[in-house]
């Protein structure tokens, strides 16, 4: 249970910080940088460090790679459906998640199948 | 083109209720990412470190923080709000090209030491973030300007 509330609020602390920092920066799409900022990795990668060692935060890094593409694509299907098709960023943001899923797991399964 | 500054006076736009929402959906990332981890291993655990989880909350409150100033104006700021988000989720594809920098960086060199690998793949994140925005930068102005010219060239009468 400890070890869930450290992580929650280390998390939290972390993503805020991004957060602000993207908050108080101009242009606006410079701002968005901070959007994707590895704010989750840095918190989760140093408990796993602390936890189980270099080895099994760099797996977890190999497998970000595939989540970071899927970062990239969700991004440029928010900013079109926000264009082109007018949605609201609630719901463009949470329908593309599914985009999302399905390029990282896609790549995950692509990449497995390959060695 | 408009220099990268700070805007301190942008942090009073926002609701303490909104900053609360940002800590709880970070800290909520987090130990979803860790129970994944512990559930269905390091490999499928490490996919979620790249969730787009803040995004979501960060986007909907740019829209609304818009749609806010707008309608203190007079005005329906819809479509601004949703304009300033777009910005911002295509400022979100470029640090997604860093984020993917930080992951290579941290798997490659996290073998060799953690401190250099955690120095190493935030550097890696912060360069590529600012490199790819300032190419993207420099190109739309280039091409604006091209569009300009041809626009220009367009409304001159020709002698000839």
């Amino acid at each position: 249970m400890t070890e869930y509330v450290t992580r929650f609020l280390v998390g939290g602390a972390v993503v805020s910080a991004f957060a602000m920092l993207g908050d108080v920066l101009r242009p606006k799409s410079f701002a968005g940088l901070f959007g994707a900022a590895p704010s989750v990795a840095l918190a989760t990668l140093g408990i796993a460090v602390y936890q189980h060692g270099a080895n099994y935060a760099g797996v977890q890094t190999q497998a970000m790679i595939a989540g970071a593409i899927a970062l990239a694509i969700y991004s440029v299907t928010v900013c079109h459906l926000l264009v082109r098709a007018k949605w609201r960023a609630v719901t463009a943001t949470l329908l593309s998640l599914v985009v999302w899923l399905v390029v990282a797991f896609g790549l995950l399964i692509f990449t497995r199948g390959q060695t | 083109m408009t220099r990268v500054h700070f805007s301190p006076s942008s942090l009073k736009e926002g609701r303490w209720y909104e900053y609360l929402i940002r800590f709880a959906l970070g800290g909520a990332a987090t130990v979803f990412t860790g129970l994944v981890s512990s559930r269905y291993g390091a490999f499928v655990g490490g996919v979620f470190l790249a969730l787009p989880a803040i995004f979501c909350a960060s986007a909907t409150l740019i829209e609304k923080h818009e749609i806010r100033r707008k309608r203190e104006a007079g005005l329906a700021g819809e479509r601004r709000g949703q304009m300033a988000a777009a910005v911002d989720a295509a400022g979100a594809a470029l640090g997604a090209l860093g984020m993917l920098a930080f992951a290579v960086a941290f798997s490659l060199t996290a073998d060799t030491g953690i401190a250099a690998a955690f120095l190493g793949a935030s550097f890696a994140w912060l360069a590529i973030s600012v490199v790819a925005w300032y190419v993207r930068r420099k190109t739309r102005s280039v091409r604006s300007a091209r569009t300009k010219q041809r626009a220009n060239d367009a409304l001159i009468p020709r002698s000839h």
